[in-house]
Order: C-alpha cells, then sequence, then structure tokens
C-alpha cells in the first residue's frame, strides 16, 4: 500500500492511527452478517418469523451443543470428511496423472482428451441414479461420485498448465542439457503447479457439492444424512446447522489451499510480501 | 579488478566454428543462401544487420537448435548434429525459471559441486549474496548476470549471444559490456555477439560481420587497444560509420 510504504517516516501517534483503522477495516466485513444475525434472533423471538421453518440462531447454537454432546455431531461430519478425502484422493490423483499424461505425451491426448472432454459435459449428478444400480447405497456409490467430480477440474487444469509452459524455458532447459525426467521435475510440474491449484479450488467445491447431494439420497451417515432425517422429523434446526457445517467445511478446504498456495508459489510475485507492505 | 581476479576453469580456451555452403529456408523465405564463415577458436565476433535479416537464425544453427537444410556448420572440426554441451546461449530474455532461487538458476544443470561452482560464478559477475533470491526480484540487467553466470559455469567453449543486452538502459549496458569483455579476455572462449548496436559491436569484438539478406555485406577487424573506451575514439567512431554503411 502506498501510504505504508513510507511508514518509516511516521511518527508513533500516526502508526496507532494505522493500526486502529487496520483494525477497523479488519472488522468491518463482520459488521453486516452480525447484524444480520441479530434481525433473525430479534424476527424469530417476536414471532414474525414462524420459529418452526426458521429458529432463532440461539435455538441453533443449543442444538449445536447438544449435537457435540451427544456425539453425532463429530460422527456424522467425520463420515462425509472421510469420503470427501477418499474421494478426493482417488480422483484428484487420477485426474492429476492423466493430465500430467496427456500434457506431455501426445498419443495420451489423441486416445484420451476427446473422450474425456465429452464425458466432462455430462453432469456427474445425473449419474446418481446409475451408480445406484452398480454400487447399490454403500460408500462406494459415494465415493465414486465425489471422485468423479474432483476428477474434471484437476484433470482440466493440471493439462492446460502443463501445456501452457513457456516454450522458451523448455528450449533453454534443454540447452543446458536437462534430461527428460529433470524438465518435468524442474521445469513442468512447478510450472504447472499454479494451474494446477486452481484447479484443486474448484475440486473442492466439487467435492462438497457432490457430497451433499449423494448423502442425502442415500446414506447412513454424514451430514446430509444428518439433514434429511432431521427433515423427517421436522428439526429444522438440525437442518440448519448441517448447512453451516458445510459451509464451515468448505471454508476450511479453501483456507487449506490458499495456505497451501501460499507456500507453495512463494517464488510468484503475486505472492511475494514486499518490504513495508501489510501482511 | 583485472581479469586475472576471475576463476579460469582447466578447460579455458575456445573452439573454432565454421559454417560452408549454408541454405537455411523457411518455406518459400530464403533466409540463409550460400552462406560461408570461418570464426577462430577464442576470437571476439559480432554480428550486425537489420532486423529479419538471419541473425537469431544463424545463431539457432550454431547452437544445434535447428538444422540447416543443406551446407555444413561445424564446430572445431566437428559437424554439429544436436545440442554440443560446450556451446551456451545467452537470449534475449534472461530465461531464467522464476520457481528456483538464483542459485538454482545458475546451476541449472546440477553437475558435480553445483553449489559451489554456482557461487563462485555469481560472484564473477557481480551477485555475490543474491544467490537465495527469487529471479523476480531482480533488476533486468541483474537477470541478466544471473543467466551469463549460467552459462559460464559449464565452462563453455564458444558463447553465443543473441541481443542480451537489447533491453537495459545506455549504463547497465557499457557495466555488462566491460564485464564480458573481462570474462571472455580471462577464459578465452569463442563468442559471437549479435546486436543491432553497432557501438557495441565496435566497442566489444575483434571482428564484425555485417548481415544482410542472408549474405555477409562486410566483414572487419576491430584492432583497437583493449579494454576500449567506448567514446570519442575517432577510429571507433570511423569503423562504426563504415559498419552502418554496409547495415
Ligand atoms: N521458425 C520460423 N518459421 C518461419 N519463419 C521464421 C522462423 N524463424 C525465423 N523466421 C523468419 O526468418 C527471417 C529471419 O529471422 P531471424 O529471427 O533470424 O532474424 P533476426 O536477424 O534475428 O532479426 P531480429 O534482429 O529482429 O531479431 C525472418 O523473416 C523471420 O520471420
Ligand atoms: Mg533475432
Amino acid at each position: 500500500m502506498a501510504e505504508t510504504s513510507v511508514a518509516g517516516g511516521y511518527a508513533a501517534g500516526e502508526s496507532r492511527k494505522l493500526n486502529l483503522k487496520g483494525l477497523g477495516s479488519a472488522l468491518a466485513p463482520w459488521t453486516l452478517p452480525i447484524a444480520l444475525l441479530l434481525l433473525w434472533e430479534i424476527a424469530s423471538q417476536t414471532g414474525l418469523v414462524n420459529a418452526r421453518l426458521m429458529p432463532a440462531p440461539t435455538k441453533i447454537a443449543a442444538t449445536f451443543w447438544r449435537l457435540l454432546l451427544d456425539g453425532s455431531l463429530f460422527f456424522h461430519t467425520l463420515a462425509s470428511t472421510q469420503r470427501a478425502v477418499i474421494g478426493l484422493v482417488i480422483g484428484g490423483g487420477l485426474g492429476f496423472v492423466a493430465g500430467v499424461l496427456t500434457g506431455l505425451w501426445k498419443p495420451a491426448e489423441t486416445l484420451l482428451d476427446s473422450t474425456l472432454q465429452m464425458v466432462r459435459n455430462i453432469p456427474h449428478l445425473a449419474l446418481i441414479p446409475l451408480v445406484i444400480l452398480w454400487f447399490g447405497i454403500d460408500e462406494t456409490a459415494k465415493i465414486f461420485l465425489v471422485s468423479i467430480g474432483v476428477f474434471f477440474p484437476i484433470y482440466i487444469n493440471t493439462f492446460y498448465g502443463v501445456r501452457t509452459i513457456d516454450p522458451q524455458l523448455v528450449e533453454m532447459a534443454s540447452v543446458y542439457g536437462l534430461d527428460r525426467k529433470a524438465l518435468v521435475q524442474r521445469i513442468i510440474l512447478p510450472g504447472a503447479l499454479p494451474s494446477i491449484l486452481v484447479g484443486l479450488r474448484y475440486a473442492l467445491g466439487f467435492m462438497w457439492l457432490t457430497l451433499i447431494v449423494a448423502e442425502t439420497i442415500s446414506a447412513t451417515s454424514g451430514i446430509g444424512y444428518m439433514t434429511m432425517n432431521a427433515r423427517e422429523f421436522l428439526q429444522t434446526d438440525v437442518v440448519l446447522l448441517g448447512i453451516i457445517v458445510y459451509a464451515l467445511l468448505g471454508k476450511l478446504a479453501d483456507v487449506a489451499t490458499r495456505a497451501i498456495e501460499k507456500r507453495v508459489l512463494v517464488w510468484h510475485p503475486a505472492y511475494q510480501v514486499k518490504p513495508g507492505s501489510i501482511k | 579488478m583485472s581479469a586475472a581476479d576471475f576463476y579460469v576453469p582447466e578447460s579455458a580456451g575456445g573452439l573454432p566454428i565454421s559454417l560452408s555452403r549454408v541454405e537455411k529456408s523457411f518455406g518459400a523465405l530464403n533466409v540463409l543462401g550460400n552462406f560461408n564463415l570461418d570464426i577462430p577458436a577464442g576470437q571476439f565476433l559480432a554480428v550486425v544487420g537489420r532486423s529479419g535479416g538471419g541473425k537469431s537464425t544463424l545463431m539457432r544453427l550454431v547452437a544445434g537448435l535447428d538444422a540447416a537444410d543443406s551446407g555444413r556448420v561445424g564446430i572445431g572440426g566437428r559437424q554439429v548434429e544436436r545440442l554440443h554441451p560446450s556451446v551456451r546461449l545467452l537470449f534475449q530474455e534472461a530465461r531464467l525459471v522464476p520457481w528456483q532461487r538464483v542459485i538454482e538458476n545458475v546451476g541449472i544443470a546440477r553437475g558435480p559441486n553445483w553449489q559451489e561452482t554456482a557461487r563462485r560464478t555469481l560472484a564473477d559477475v557481480g551477485l555475490e549474496g543474491r544467490e537465495n533470491d527469487w529471479p523476480s526480484v531482480l533488476s533486468g540487467g541483474q537477470r541478466q548476470r544471473v543467466a551469463l553466470a549460467r552459462a559460464l559455469v559449464s565452462e563453455p567453449q564458444i558463447l553465443l549471444l543473441d541481443e542480451p543486452f537489447g533491453a537495459l538502459d545506455a549504463l547497465t549496458r557499457i557495466e555488462m559490456h566491460r564485464l564480458l569483455e573481462r570474462i571472455w579476455a580471462a577464459r578465452g572462449f569463442t563468442t559471437v555477439l549479435i546486436t543491432h548496436d553497432v557501438a557495441e559491436a565496435v566497442a566489444l569484438a575483434d571482428r564484425v560481420v555485417v548481415l544482410r539478406e542472408g549474405a555477409i555485406a562486410l566483414d572487419i577487424e576491430i584492432d583497437l587497444d583493449r579494454p576500449r573506451q567506448e567514446l570519442a575514439d575517432p577510429r571507433a567512431v570511423d569503423l562504426q560509420r563504415r559498419i552502418l554503411d554496409a547495415v
């Protein structure tokens, strides 16, 4: 920021003012959500909205506490997270391998890419009836769906990342005698990494989305199951809690990828903290 | 600093380059036709010419990055078939790997003892202490120094430079000239410098060749004393005028 790049010249009082301003701007994004929560609470308490359909935030907080104590919240969250992670590892791993292969090796591209691009256009959730027929309603079905959901964003972005490596760098590497393995390790994969991470971000979004749908349709555990079950008993508070847990898990995944990006893309000018700028 | 301050490898020295009856076309475009040029070992040759005149093409042939349609390109008496391990290139862009630190860029080939060699070579080009920086924080001149260090690490016997200083400001360019001249004097590799800048050619080279329409339009020796004053030597000004007339 321009005004802080000269911070060395500021007097102490000036810098305290800056800190207060920093605190203010840190809190600013929270004003609206807090106001909305308050409004919701009041509307619910005064009966302005039907507390059955839209329970008050305090009610949800109490439910959260209750489900936390009886262990069911933990149980369902763990079940969902497990499926998410297994699906991500399988689908993401395959997507990565396929992307690198098609990106580097022309015959693989000829063989795979147009088929994959065609399959990509099928919304993977449309496969649910088929998947239930194939795998029944056990874990395999859900993991399969998640895997397909994360496969494509990772595949496409890995392929793109590998393909858009600066050809001048590749030429330079060959002039300096790098063999194929060194070229892939030191030039191509690190160069494709920013794009692969974009793919990962998308994949995480698809991962939770797929899981929500799959779990509400057929499951005996998981957040999706918990909310569907609660709906039958009109426990709106549990349904809302489930939605909030999904939101938090999604946010967590996003924060995790950002942290990874910041770590592995330290070389990238966009991630370098200039001296004198606010972290 | 005198030439002796530089690290001089055992294998110091240059290899001769010879092109005879070389033809190179891109489709219908004949870039080099019946082209002959002999560069003795250790010579500093500058190639000057208009844009699109085939200078980079010539260099890519010598480097083994492209193959001639016919004719012979020889290095040290042997025909060039692919990339030659003792030929190094410097491009107009530094072509540093952005995700490798300066020292890793210099030691890109990861030879034996590469870190120590890279450190020493970085010191030779005046970049001591910048080993662990990312390329993105360096200035244009510093990036070219890193690229030069990367080329020197492998102790080349031929150094090809394709307008490596074209994008630098005048002062940095003069600095780079001095550096290159000193290292060349110490190591004695054969040097081919491609440039638009006639003053640069006269300031650095033993010999200047003007390339026009795929043929050599002028070939003159520059027998001025070294190290050369870039400014105001009347003989240099005269040579520059003769080269400019031929371009
Ligand atoms: N790979 C290629 N395919 C087609 N044409 C090419 C190719 N490389 C070079 N050319 C053409 O060959 C001619 C000579 O190009 P070259 O790059 O050797 O010129 P140059 O003398 O280096 O020019 P400059 O000073 O602008 O770098 C140009 O007309 C160019 O368009
Ligand atoms: Mg050129």
